[in-house]
């Protein structure tokens, strides 16, 4: 019986089309029998992959959620960050560039605000948990930004590798909180036009959950989000190892 | 749709090839909004097409194919995430995960608040 796994393995990504499509259509009947169409079909969907790369995490022990499982390998390649990416880029072709420009200043802004504020938030926390050196510190403060920005950080100062496994993993607890959370709280924070979109995608910045939330909230909104999102990890990989490591070295020391 | 879907591409390694080189140039191994340059890029080209208008359907179908499987796609990341070590991981990593987030979230209605109102809604030129 073994030949039709490796037949999935061979087709993993026609494979993973079709499993996500239907996953889709299920996702779809759940959102009108269960909510009337309240919750977007595409949030359920979201939702469900959650629940399934959980669901692979725990019975294969592995780091890729459903992709461990040999014959749904071919889920690494479309969820993978290039597809993701190059479908990111696609939906700039409704964005308006008006409306990027005029909210430009404040997307720079709310990067800045965005990294600062987290990195500074995490970094308190790590202290009040009893981490004392630098180098821990800052490698959690910078986890809390991105689950990239932590692991980064974290070889760049030389933390140890626990410690770098618990940026990575408060990376992914922000990551999984702003894909579910973002459409439940969208309301509130007046997420309902491109120029908010811009400031939250500054502000929250990790890409996947940025993406992940805006898809499951308004997919118009998306490219605005994006756009200043993809901008967040860099800048997070540029101020954390340096600035914020020296500062962060000057506070504990002191 | 091909020509489409090849101007996609070109503007996606354009802006990917920015983003690593300004990654480089800053001596951090991650690429700095490599997504956001290849996003200008498409604007900036879809512009200038359409005052010629050369903007034709048949490009513009190759891009709305992509911006069609952008849900999917994200579907399929969601399933690959490390949902195992998120869940099951120490005290730190989710109070460092959850708690600079929702002062973000509360933030962002602060920021909002002192842009000039430019809140157009969005063109439904191609809603998904």
């Amino acid at each position: 019986m073994d030949y039709i796994t490796t037949l999935l393995v061979k087709n993993g990504l026609v494979v993973a089309f079709f499993v996500v499509g239907i996953g889709l259509y299920i996702a779809d009947l759940l959102s009108k029998k269960l909510t009337k169409g309240k919750i977007p079909g595409s949030a359920i969907a979201i939702f469900l992959g959650l629940v399934a790369a959980y669901a692979g995490g725990i019975s294969t022990g592995g780091n890729k959620g459903i992709a461990d499982i040999r014959a749904l390998s071919g889920f690494e390649l479309m969820g993978g960050a290039m597809f993701r990416d190059f479908a990111i880029v696609s939906t700039a072709l409704g964005a308006s560039f008006a409306v990027v420009r005029k909210t430009g200043m404040m997307g720079l802004l709310s990067l800045l605000i965005g990294v600062l504020v987290t990195f500074s938030c995490g970094a308190v926390i790590a202290y009040s948990m009893g981490y004392t050196d630098a180098r821990s510190i800052t490698t959690i403060g910078a986890g809390a930004c991105t689950f990239v920005v932590g692991p980064v950080t974290g070889a760049a100062v030389g933390a140890s590798s626990d410690v770098i496994a618990n940026s990575i993993a408060a990376g992914l607890v922000k990551s999984i909180l702003v894909t579910i959370g973002t459409p439940l709280v969208a309301r509130y924070i007046g997420l309902n036009n491109p120029a908010t979109a811009m400031v939250f995608g500054g502000l929250i910045g990790t890409t996947s959950g940025v993406a992940a939330g805006l898809a499951a909230t308004d997919p118009r909104l998306v490219p605005y989000g994006a756009m200043t999102a993809t901008f967040y990890t860099g800048l997070g990989c540029l101020l954390c190892p340096s600035v914020l490591y020296l500062l962060v070295k000057l506070l504990v020391a002191a | 749709m091909m020509k489409g879907v090849a101007l996609l591409a070109g503007c996606y390694i354009a802006g990917q090839l920015v983003g690593e080189t300004l990654g480089q140039l800053m001596h951090i191994n991650a690429n700095v909004g490599g997504v956001g340059f290849a996003m200008l890029f498409l604007v900036l080209t879809q512009h200038w097409l359409h005052q010629r208008n050369r903007l034709t359907l048949e490009i513009e179908s190759g891009i709305l194919f992509w911006s069609r499987l952008y849900i999917p796609v994200i579907v399929a990341m969601a399933a690959t995430q490390n949902v195992r070590v998120a869940v099951s991981s120490g005290l730190i990593a989710l109070l460092a995960g959850a708690i600079p987030v929702v002062i973000c979230l509360l933030l962002v209605p602060v920021l909002t608040k002192s842009i000039p109102n430019t809140a157009s809604t969005t063109p439904d030129v191609w809603t998904t």
